[in-house]
């Protein structure tokens, strides 16, 4: 039978040896138009902008001079540009420790139950994932409320007096990773979860017969086994976190002083609301470094396991 | 024959090992279940804290009591939200733009995913790379660009795309297509070659076998693509804020925030009436389509 059709399938192709060739000229073509709009898309609207964000950011601020760097200089020289960095970096560096760590908690709670439950767990710790952050945000907003927030009100019967959520920099911070935190949490226990179903269940066992505790079954088994996916959701997580604008901009709007700006709030404010279009565009253009290095490692992670497939 | 020599002495202490293995596990359970109700308040606060909000009237939120119990329930801020022309104008805007951009961007990106999985051409896997690459682009980078480039295209063409909903359809895209490519590039190469080699030469043409074949192979697939081309479209806040201005043409998010918080006067019990019926569409979608929605989420990092 396969005999049959392996000899026919051999007669059948040096008559049409011809036509194939033509029809693989074709494809490559068909294949080319197919992906036009891809590519016009990307072009026209990615890589021109962020192209042009360079051209602009060395305009003078009326935009009818090339100035080279003196934007950047300018920049340098102010106390908030600086903050705006040490602000960008602590914001992101904490809020993806905080949520790689209790999405890897969580993701082994919801594991550690028997897998009737676990739908129903995983799908009621996903919903701050699932609501539109400037919408989940604005209920941290009114928690946070300086008058009537929620958390003093459990506070107060402990004596802990009014705390400032939003209004003094320090606890601002603060709210602002938290609630980042709580957005960004249920993501990585979601991805984790997912390693772990993938970790064979027998080298727990035998890690069990080989009397290893709980920490080092974690230590030693589970964490080499996700090591890949841990790596590539914090290195997303970051990106996505640096670039962060909702909450902030919902939550205190750079407020107090400009304590809690992020790259991107500062340069909306700049750029759009007191219109200087260069100056912004050379803020937003500080997020590109850390962005170029979390993509080189999500590429060389990718290319790395294409290969080994 | 040594297995049974190696077990029969060591079988008691096993026994007594297994035992409290089992009770270990027990209390591994109750620490789990206590764990997982403290997250899950910590999780599910500020959505419950919303509905409980949205419930009050303006005297009961600004009242001197429990702030975390409804004591005269009420829809009336839900009436209110739902009657004003202008809601209902947000709610509508929000709704053509997701439509529109779901459309769009599954039409490029299946085309252009099928292409770039199985037919290649020069630069394919370049591409593919680079379609990659711009899914890492965030949109706070791009914003400012794009408004001076609106604002050559009104000087230069006389097209006003600023303040207006309808551009937001154009930009979305750049937010879901590299994505959804992504993913659907994915799921095509998972698709056994064997499959569309038989239908080539039955004689299928290549959109034959798209549509055909990996179309409905792959929908799984291209419903989680669209649900995540939803849910961003409709969660997307920096560019309405940025490109739209006019009352008339705002879309949910922005338009709750815009509109509602005025001054320093919040009436916060339509303010989160508004943001949960914001909420609303992309959580009914997910209590549908849960796992659709997770295959999306983990298969832009999982595969490929």
């Amino acid at each position: 039978m396969a005999d049959i059709t392996v000899r026919s399938a051999s007669i059948g192709s040096p008559d049409s040896r011809s036509s194939l060739h033509k029809l693989m000229q074709r494809k490559s073509t068909i294949a080319f138009l197919m992906a036009l709009p891809l590519i016009l898309l990307i072009t026209v609207l990615v890589a021109y902008p962020a192209g042009y964000a360079v051209y602009l950011a060395m305009l003078n601020k009326s935009m009818t001079k090339f100035v080279w760097f003196k934007n950047f200089d300018f920049l340098f020289t102010r106390d908030t540009f600086w903050m705006v960095v040490y602000q960008s970096c602590l914001f992101a560096i904490t809020a993806v420790i905080f949520k790689a760590l209790i999405g890897f908690i969580v993701a082994h709670f919801v594991h550690n139950i028997p897998s009737k439950g676990q739908r129903k767990w995983r799908g009621m710790l996903l919903v701050p994932w699932v609501i539109p952050p400037a919408m989940s945000t604005l209920a941290w907003l009114w928690l946070f409320d300086p008058s009537y927030s929620a958390f003093n009100w459990l506070l107060q019967p402990f004596g802990l007096g009014p705390i400032p959520w939003l209004g003094e920099t320090g606890w601002a911070r603060f709210s602002v990773i938290l609630v980042n935190v709580w957005v960004g949490a249920p993501f990585f226990m979601i991805m984790y979860l997912a390693a772990l179903k993938s970790v064979p269940e027998q080298l727990y066992e035998a890690a069990a017969i080989d009397g290893a505790t709980w920490w080092q079954r974690i230590w030693y088994v589970t964490l080499p086994m996700m090591r890949n996916i841990i790596a590539i959701t914090a290195l997303f997580s970051t990106i996505v976190t640096f670039a962060n604008f909702d909450i902030v901009r919902v939550l205190t709007k750079g407020d107090p002083l400009n304590t809690t700006h992020l790259f991107g709030t500062w340069a909306f404010r700049l750029g759009i609301e007191s219109n200087d279009i260069p100056l912004g565009s050379a803020v937003s253009l500080f997020m590109v470094p850390i962005l170029a290095v979390a993509a080189v490692f999500i590429l060389r992670d990718i290319t790395k396991r294409g290969s080994e497939v | 024959m040594a297995d049974a020599a190696v077990t029969s002495p060591a079988g008691a202490p096993t026994r007594a090992r297994y035992g409290s293995m089992s009770r270990d596990r027990r209390w591994a359970l109750r620490w789990s279940y206590f764990f997982l109700i403290l997250f899950a308040i910590f999780f599910l606060t500020p959505p419950i804290y919303m509905f409980i909000t949205s419930l009050k009237t303006s005297q009961e939120i600004s009242a001197e009591i429990n702030p975390w119990w409804v004591f005269n329930p009420t829809l009336n801020n839900y009436i209110t939200l739902l009657t004003q022309n202008i809601f209902l104008k947000f709610f509508l805007n929000s709704a053509i733009v997701a439509v529109c951009t779901v459309t769009i961007t599954m039409c490029i990106s299946v085309i252009a995913a099928f292409s770039l999985a199985r037919m290649k051409f020069w630069g394919s896997a370049t591409l593919a790379t680079g379609v990659f690459l711009t899914y890492l682009v965030p949109e706070t980078l791009l914003f400012i660009p794009l408004f001076k480039m609106f604002a050559w295209v009104n000087e230069t063409l006389g097209i006003q795309l600023m303040n207006n909903w309808w551009t937001l359809i154009i930009l979305y895209p750049t937010l879901t297509v590299p994505f959804c490519t992504w993913i659907m590039i994915g799921y095509f190469a998972s698709i056994p070659k064997e499959l569309d080699e038989a239908a080539l030469i039955d004689g299928a043409t290549w959109i034959q076998t798209l549509t055909k074949i990996f179309i409905p192979v792959a929908l799984p697939g291209i419903i989680a693509a669209t649900i995540f081309c939803f849910t961003v479209s409709w969660a997307q806040f920096l560019y309405p804020l940025a490109f739209t201005t006019s009352t008339s043409e705002l879309v949910l998010p922005v338009g709750i925030i815009t509109t509602l918080i005025k001054g320093d006067v919040f009436n916060w019990g339509q303010i989160m009436t508004g943001a949960l019926l914001g909420a609303a569409p992309p959580l009914i979608i997910y209590a549908f389509l849960m796992d659709y929605y997770i295959a999306g989420l983990t298969a832009g990092a999982t595969k490929g």
